[in-house]
C-alpha cells in the first residue's frame, strides 16, 4: 500500500504488521530528456543527483553523494550516479539504501535532497519523483511526485528521524536552488 | 560557450584540467595515447586503456562502457607529450556489434571539471570502422588546443596503434581487449581508494562503473594501504597489459593477430563453482552464525579473501561509527558546560556544577550506547574472525596456525599472501589478516628505524635490526613456501655479514639461489645480474619475442633482500637498486628492504621515490597503515612465528627438499 504523501506529511516508518523497518531505500527516477530530431546527440541531458545528509542534533556529520557513495560508518550507500535518467516509468534511476540498525547512535536525522547538476528546473523535468522502499520486501511505502517543481532546481525532499525506538519519515517537499547538496545546508537547517 | 567542432575543426582550451565525456550508444572502449612532437606514440606505456587506465595527468575508465569520463591535466602530462589522441574502439566478442556503422554515433565533448562544455564532435560518418580516433589534444606555442579527428580504421585497435607509429601495435590492440574482457569478467572487486574529495571524478552509475577508481593525482601517503588495496584487485587488468609479466611460460606474443582468448590464466574451466557454503538460518533476534568463506567468489581461496577484504571494512566502519558518536557527545558536553560558564545567573549556587553534571551525563549517556553498539558489531567481527582464521589456506595463515604443520609444496600461485596482521586499539584482539596480492606490486620495506611507535622505542637498536631482518625471513619464507617449487627464488644482498644470524633460516635450509652477497663486489654482481634479467624480460615483452631469451634464464620469479642499505652501496649501485624498484616488479623481480631511513639520509630527497614505492611494515607494533574507506590508523603486527617453533626451519626444508628432488 503506498501513501501518496503531500508536502509536510509525516509517516512512521512501521511495518503494517508492529515491527520496525530495518532497511529502507529512497529512490530517485526521472525521465530522460527527449532526443532532439536527428541530432539526437546534441541532446541536453538531464542529471539529476540524489544526497543523503547526516545530523546529529543538527550538526551534519556526514553526506553521502555521488562523490562519497558511502558513508564512513558504512549505514547508508548510494548505488551510484546516474547522468542522464531512465524512462520515467517508475523506476528508481538513482538510489540511497540506509540500514536503519546501523545508523550510529548519535545520528538523529537523515535528509534527503535532489539537485539538478545539470541546471535544469523542475518544470523541464519529466515523471520525476522521489520514493521511500522497505528495502527487506520492497514494497513502497510512500511516494512524493516532483512534476511542477517550478522554477527550481533543488527539492529538499524528506527527512528520516528517530522517534521513541523507531524512524519517522516526514515528507519535506521543500524547493531550493543549488547544483550540489552544500549549495542546499542554508536551506536544510530550517527543516531539521 | 560551447563550440561545437566539425571534422578537423580546432578549437583554443582555456584551461588545463578537463573531463572529456563520451556517449555512445553502446558500449565502446575508451583510451588515449601520448604523442612526442613528432605525433609518434614511443611505446606501450603511452597508452592509457583499460588495462592500464592511469598514467600521468590522465585516466581512462577501466571497462567498456557506452557513457565514458577521461579526466586529463595537461598540466601534469610529461615535457615530452605533445599530444593526446582520445580513442574510442568497440568491445570485440560474440553478439557484439562489430562496427560503428551499426551503433549511433558516438558523441564527444571537452568539459571543465565543473561540467561546462569546451567544445564538442559527433562523430559521424563511420561505417566499417571498429576504432577510431576522435579527438586530439596538442600543444601549440605553449597552449594546448582541441581538434575533432574523427579518422576511424576499419582494422580496429590494432591499425590504430600501428598507425601511430607503435611497434607490435596487433598485440597491444589484443592486450586491450583482453583487459577490457576482463575487466568485465573481473568478479574481485577492489575496495575503493580513498581519495581527497576535490580530486574524485564523476562516475557513471551501473553496475559496470568501478568504485570511485577516479583521479588520484597525489601520490598515497607512503605506507597508505589505499594504494595497494587499488592494486590488490586489478592483477587480472594488469596481467593483460602491455608490459605484463611472464608468468611460467612467458607467451606474449603467440596472442598476435590471433582470436582472443578470453580464459582466464590461471583459471582451468570456465564450470561453475562449487556452491558456498550454506549459512544455517539464524535464530530468530540473532545474527546470523559466521561461516567461512561466506562471500562471493569462483574458488574458497577467493571468497576468503573476499570475506577477509569484507570483514576489514566492516570493522573499519563500525568503529568510524563509535569514534564519530563519542566525538559528537565530547563537543556536545564542552558546548553545553561552555554556555553553562557563560551564563552569569548560574555562577552563584549550584547551578553551574548542576548543568556541568548533567551535561557529562547525557556524554556517559551517548558514549555509552554508541559503545554497546560497537561491542555488538565486535563480538560478530570476532565470531566470524574465529570461524575463518582456522579454516585459511596457508598463504593467508598465521605461522601459528596448524595448517603450517600439513604444509605441501603447492602446485599453483595463490591469490594472496598475508604479511601481517592489522588491529585497532578498539579491540586490540581482533586481527583482520593484511593480504596483498600475488604476485607482488610493489616491493616491501621493513622498516629498521626507531619509529614513532612505544614499541620502537623500548627496543634497542641492535634488537630492532636483528628483529627486521627475522620480519624479513620469515616473509621470504612465506613466499617461497607459497610459490611452487621452481617459480620463486630469494637473493640476499648482506653487504658486511652482520645479518649471518637471523639469515641462517634461508641459508641453512639451501632454499638461496646463492650464498648472501657481501661487500661492494658481491652488491655490484647480484645487482647487475638481476638488471640484467629485467632489462632481457623487459626487452623480450616489448617486442614480442619472449622465446628469444636466454636459455639460462628462469622464468620465475625474484626477490632481492637488502640488508644494511646503503652500506655497500656505491651511486652506481642506487642506481640500479632504483631501476629494480620501479621497473621489476612488471617483469617478476621484487625487492624487500630492510632499512632505516635515517642510514641513507646521506642521498638527500632522491631516495624518497625508492620508499615511497614500496609497502611499509616494521618488525614490530606500529600505527602506521591507513584503510582505503575511512582512514584510520590500523596498528601493524608483522605474522612471525610462536616462540619456540621450528615451523619455518621445517617448512623451508620441505621446501628445498621439492627444489632438489625434481630439479630439471
Amino acid at each position: 500500500m503506498t501513501v501518496n504523501m503531500t508536502k509536510g506529511q509525516a509517516i512512521s516508518l512501521q511495518k503494517s504488521d508492529g515491527g520496525t523497518l530495518t532497511a529502507v531505500r529512497m529512490g530517485l527516477g526521472w525521465q530522460a530528456a527527449p532526443r532532439r530530431g536527428l541530432f539526437g546527440s546534441r541532446t541536453r541531458e538531464i542529471d539529476l543527483d540524489a544526497s543523503a545528509v547526516l545530523f546529529a542534533d543538527k550538526q551534519p556529520v556526514d553526506v553521502v553523494f555521488f562523490r562519497h557513495l558511502t558513508s564512513d560508518d558504512g549505514s547508508v550507500k548510494h548505488t551510484g550516479d546516474n547522468l542522464v535518467g531512465g524512462a520515467g516509468s517508475g523506476g528508481d534511476d538513482e538510489a540511497i539504501l540506509v540500514d536503519l540498525q546501523r545508523v550510529p547512535v548519535h545520528i538523529d536525522q537523515i535528509v534527503f535532497t535532489v539537485n539538478s547538476f545539470t541546471g535544469q528546473t523542475f518544470q523541464e523535468v519529466q515523471n520525476a519523483f522521489c520514493r521511500i522502499v522497505d528495502e527487506t520486501n520492497g514494497q513502497e511505502l510512500a511516494r512524493y511526485t516532483l512534476d511542477g517543481g517550478g522554477q527550481y532546481t533543488a527539492q529538499i525532499m524528506a527527512k528520516v528521524h528517530r522517534a521513541g525506538n523507531g524512524w519517522q519519515m516526514t515528507a519535506l517537499g521543500n524547493p531550493a536552488n543549488g547544483r550540489t547538496f552544500q549549495d542546499l545546508m542554508p536551506a536544510i537547517l530550517p527543516h531539521l | 560557450m560551447t563550440a561545437e567542432l566539425v571534422r578537423g575543426q580546432n578549437h583554443t582550451l582555456p584551461r588545463t584540467r578537463l573531463e572529456i565525456r563520451v556517449s555512445a550508444g553502446s558500449p565502446v572502449v575508451a583510451g588515449a595515447t601520448l604523442g612526442d612532437e613528432h605525433g609518434t606514440v614511443r611505446g606501450a606505456e603511452w597508452i592509457a586503456h583499460p588495462g592500464s587506465p592511469q598514467l600521468p595527468g590522465l585516466e581512462v575508465s577501466r571497462q567498456a562502457a557506452a557513457d565514458h569520463r577521461l579526466a586529463v591535466d595537461l598540466d601534469a602530462l610529461p615535457e615530452t607529450v605533445h599530444r593526446v589522441t582520445v580513442l574510442l574502439a568497440l568491445p570485440t566478442g560474440a553478439g557484439r556489434p562489430d562496427r560503428f556503422g551499426a551503433v549511433a554515433a558516438p558523441f564527444v565533448a571537452v568539459t571543465g571539471l565543473d561540467g561546462t562544455e569546451i567544445a564538442t564532435f559527433t562523430l559521424t560518418g563511420l561505417d566499417t570502422e571498429s576504432a577510431v580516433a576522435a579527438l586530439e589534444l596538442y600543444r601549440r606555442q605553449g597552449a594546448w588546443k582541441v581538434r575533432a579527428v574523427g579518422q576511424g580504421y576499419a582494422t580496429g585497435l590494432a591499425g590504430m596503434l600501428a598507425d601511430q607509429g607503435i611497434d607490435r601495435a596487433a598485440e597491444c590492440a589484443a592486450a586491450i581487449h583482453e583487459a577490457v574482457a576482463a575487466g568485465s569478467a573481473r568478479s574481485v572487486t577492489p575496495p575503493p581508494p580513498r581519495t581527497p574529495d576535490g580530486e574524485r571524478v564523476r562516475h557513471p552509475a551501473g553496475p559496470s562503473a568501478p568504485p570511485a577508481g577516479g583521479g588520484q593525482p597525489a601520490a598515497p601517503a607512503p605506507g597508505a594501504l589505499g594504494d595497494s588495496g587499488a592494486a590488490a584487485g586489478s592483477t587480472a587488468s594488469g596481467a593483460a597489459g602491455p608490459g605484463a609479466t611472464p608468468q611460467g611460460s612467458p607467451t606474449p606474443g603467440s596472442t598476435a593477430g590471433g582470436p582472443i582468448d578470453y580464459a582466464h590464466p590461471r583459471r582451468q574451466t570456465s564450470a561453475p563453482p562449487p556452491p558456498p557454503p550454506t549459512v544455517p538460518p539464524a535464530a530468530p533476534g540473532e545474527p546470523a552464525r559466521p561461516v567461512a568463506g561466506d562471500a562471493t567468489g569462483w574458488s574458497m581461496d577467493e571468497r576468503l579473501y573476499n570475506q577477509i577484504w569484507g570483514m576489514f571494512e566492516d570493522l573499519a566502519r563500525a568503529v568510524a561509527a563509535y569514534r564519530s558518536a563519542v566525538d559528537f557527545a565530547d563537543s556536545r558536553m564542552e558546548q553545553e558546560i561552555d554556555r553553562a560558564l557563560g551564563d552569569p545567573r548560574n555562577r552563584m549556587g549550584g547551578a553551574g556544577d548542576r548543568a556541568r553534571e548533567e551535561a557529562r551525563a547525557k556524554r556517559e549517556e551517548l558514549a555509552a550506547r554508541a559503545r554497546e553498539a560497537l561491542d555488538r558489531d565486535l563480538a560478530q567481527l570476532a565470531a566470524e574472525s574465529a570461524v575463518v582464521e582456522p579454516a585459511l589456506p596457508a598463504a593467508y595463515a598465521g605461522w601459528d596456525n596448524p595448517v603450517w604443520h600439513g604444509y605441501r609444496v603447492p602446485m599453483e600461485i595463490p591469490m594472496a599472501l598475508r604479511v601481517g596482521d592489522l588491529h585497532l586499539p578498539e579491540r586490540t584482539d581482533l586481527r583482520i589478516p593484511l593480504l596483498v596480492r600475488l604476485p607482488l606490486e610493489r616491493g616491501i620495506w621493513i622498516d629498521s628505524g626507531r619509529t614513532a611507535s612505544e614499541a620502537a622505542a623500548a627496543a634497542d637498536g641492535d634488537a630492532l635490526r636483528r628483529s627486521a631482518v627475522e620480519t624479513a625471513v620469515a616473509l621470504a619464507a612465506r613466499l617461497l613456501a607459497v610459490y611452487p617449487a621452481h617459480e620463486f627464488s630469494v637473493h640476499v644482498i648482506d653487504p658486511a655479514g652482520s645479518a649471518a644470524g637471523p639469515l641462517a633460516p634461508l641459508t641453512a635450509s639451501g632454499v638461496l639461489a646463492a650464498p648472501p652477497a657481501s661487500g661492494a663486489g658481491g652488491v655490484a654482481a647480484v645487482l647487475a645480474q638481476l638488471t640484467r634479467r629485467v632489462d632481457l624480460v623487459q626487452m623480450a615483452v616489448r617486442a614480442g619475442a619472449a622465446d628469444s631469451l636466454p636459455p639460462d634464464l628462469d622464468v620465475g620469479e625474484h626477490l632481492l633482500i637488502v640488508n644494511d642499505f646503503p652500506h655497500g652501496f656505491d651511486d652506481r649501485a642506487v642506481t640500479q637498486l632504483r631501476y629494480l624498484a620501479d621497473e621489476g616488479p612488471s617483469v617478476g623481480v621484487h625487492l624487500m628492504m630492510v632499512a632505516d631511513r635515517e642510514d641513507a639520509r646521506a642521498y638527500g630527497p632522491v631516495l624518497d621515490p625508492l620508499w615511497r614505492s614500496l609497502l611499509r611494515v616494521t618488525p614490530v607494533a606500529d600505527d602506521h597503515l591507513a584503510d582505503p574507506w575511512v582512514g584510520h590508523a590500523w596498528t601493524y603486527e608483522p605474522s612471525r612465528a610462536p616462540e619456540g617453533s621450528r615451523v619455518l626451519e621445517q617448512v623451508l626444508a620441505l621446501v628445498a627438499a621439492a627444489r632438489r628432488t625434481d630439479r630439471r
